[in-house]
């Protein structure tokens, strides 16, 4: 089965990341580090299916975040994300 | 402990686990795909896989058809994945990391294994050789199909099959270890299934 | 909304199942009764966890099909074949059973009937929940703001939702529905018979003048083709949010 058709997108980080951060993340915006383009969570893409949670940019493919859960802890790898925005209501 | 799920026992083969399957895996039959990025597809006419230096100077390589030109092998062997699958009794057809490193003048210990995607992670030499490790291109029986890494993977089967990188391109041979992806963010820089090495600090 | 987007961070929670309503021979909706619940907003979803006796655990995320304002939560499950998960809530959970949860999540994907826009929705198979949700939203909320769902289906047999949708959509300001059923049509069948494409869309969504919110739901393949082709009918990326189901079929 291809791993793109396996991809998901933010959406699907939405409870993991709501463990851990106040703020609801899915439209939380992050700029890539790799081609300057700016997106919510909801919209780059992840991969949920390897040893942790891969999140990528959907114009470059470039590493954004990456969450690896131990069972004990979490750790926010941080790739290649410049800056993520916390959007106020 | 969380909620007991009334009735719920998951995928996992019901026969008694036996002495091959490592401590906290679960045997499946079939062979999941775990990816953490879009399939590369790298045409063959411009595929290469070579032996660098920690410099970055290239000591071996090969094309497509060189390397399809070296002695193989075909091996059955078990993978171990740390998201506690098991497979036992797979046939991979592959290239000696032996034969590979055969003429290779280096005074490494450890080599960082590179594949398309970005995608890096570390073995020491000592787990590559002596008929440990292959880059493998075929799976049972046919070529290896590009969600499993296709057109060739690193094949090191004792060890969790993070290390068996998909899509390899070749090792850079180093003086020292360095952490890989996976390692990098976390997990266990060796990861010996048998002492359930998962995560960093285990 | 003002603090919507704030809460306490999420934890897992259990509702109890009071209701199983067979939609199609693979799908099931779970009506659910969880303590505390606070309430969600239309598109949202709640992961769910399966815990074995030895441990083992699984876990999936579902769309919420159920409208803000329904007293109950109510997600709609799709078996798949080899679903671990999704075969135990079609096939063995009972009334009365325990379901742990952790939600509602998302704050992309949802829409509030307030917002002026026109709402333009598109499902492949099981990617109608969140769509459905909200549906029954605007419905419930006596919105009148434009809405349209384009709902792709394997047949007539596997339309989720099948009467529902016929009774909103012959409400006075009740949402257009078009389905397309891309394997076997019923003998009759005068819709569309194939796969969303883009002649599809310029035939049936909002003409991108109309500044229509469109939303896109299901297999991550459908998703995307779907959000390219309704880019190159003139959407602005930004008001195409999408959700991938992953490989589901569709």
């Amino acid at each position: 089965m291809d791993s793109d058709a396996m991809r998901v997108d933010g959406n699907a980080m939405a409870g993991m990341l709501g463990e851990v951060f106040v703020q609801e993340m899915t439209d939380t915006r992050i700029a890539c580090g790799g081609c300057g383009k700016v997106e919510p969570f909801g919209a780059e893409h992840v991969y949920m299916q390897a040893p942790g949670t891969v999140m990528r940019c959907c114009h470059c493919d470039t590493v954004l975040l990456v969450v690896v859960d131990t069972g004990e802890s979490r750790r926010f790898g941080l790739g290649k994300a410049k800056w993520l925005e916390f959007v106020d209501e | 402990m969380a909620y007991v799920s009334r009735g719920f026992h998951g995928k996992r083969s019901k026969e008694r686990e036996d002495s091959r399957v490592p401590p906290g895996q679960h045997r499946v039959e079939d062979f999941p795909v775990l990816s953490a990025g879009p399939t590369p597809h790298t045409p063959l006419d411009g595929w290469t896989f070579t032996i660098e230096s920690e410099a970055g100077e290239v000591l071996r390589g090969w094309t497509w058809e060189e390397f399809r030109a070296l002695p193989s092998e075909e091996v059955r062997v078990d993978i171990h994945c740390v998201t506690k699958w098991t497979k036992l009794d797979t046939m991979w057809e592959g290239v000696s990391i032996d034969t590979l490193l055969d003429g290779v003048e280096h005074d490494a210990t450890h080599a960082m294994a590179f594949a398309d995607g970005d995608y890096l992670t570390n073995v020491p030499l000592e787990d590559l050789v002596d008929g440990k490790a292959w880059v493998a291109f075929g799976y049972d029986g046919s070529p290896l199909e590009p969600e499993h890494g296709g057109p060739a993977r690193l094949l090191v089967p004792h060890l969790y099959f993070w290390k068996s990188a998909k899509w390899v391109r070749g090792l850079r041979l180093m003086d020292h270890d360095e952490a890989g992806f996976w390692e990098s963010y976390g997990y266990h820089i060796y990861g010996d299934p048998w002492r359930e090495q998962r995560y960093a600090g285990d | 909304m003002a603090g919507a987007a704030v809460r306490g961070r999420l934890s897992w929670t259990l509702g109890e199942v009071v209701d199983l309503i067979d939609e199609t021979p693979r799908v099931r909706s779970i009506v659910l009764d969880v303590p505390g619940w606070t309430g969600h907003r239309a598109g949202q979803h709640v992961d769910v966890r399966l815990t074995a006796e030895d441990g083992y655990q699984a876990q999936r995320s579902y769309s919420i099909a159920s409208a803000p304002e329904d007293e109950r939560l109510a997600i709609t499950v799709e078996g798949l074949p080899d679903g671990e998960v999704s075969s135990y809530l079609v096939g063995e959970l009972r009334t009365g059973d325990k379901l742990e949860l952790r939600g509602p999540v998302g704050g992309y994907f949802v829409w509030a009937a307030d917002t002026g826009s026109p709402l333009l929705a598109v499902a492949g198979g099981s990617g109608v929940v969140p769509l459905m949700s909200m549906l029954r939203h605007r419905s419930a909320s006596g919105a009148e703001v434009g809405a349209k769902l384009v709902y792709s289906s394997r047949s007539w047999e596997d339309v989720i939702y099948r009467d529902e949708l016929e009774g909103l959509a012959a409400a006075s300001h009740g949402p257009q529905v078009v389905h397309t059923l891309t394997r076997s049509q019923p003998p009759g069948w005068t819709g569309y018979a194939r796969r969303v494409d883009a002649r599809m869309l310029e035939e049936t969504a909002w003409p991108a003048s109309a500044n229509p919110a469109a939303f896109v739901c299901g297999p991550t393949p459908f998703v995307e083709s779907v959000a390219a082709a309704l880019v190159l009918l003139g959407y602005p990326a930004t008001s195409v949010k999408t959700e991938r189901f992953g490989p589901t079929g569709g």
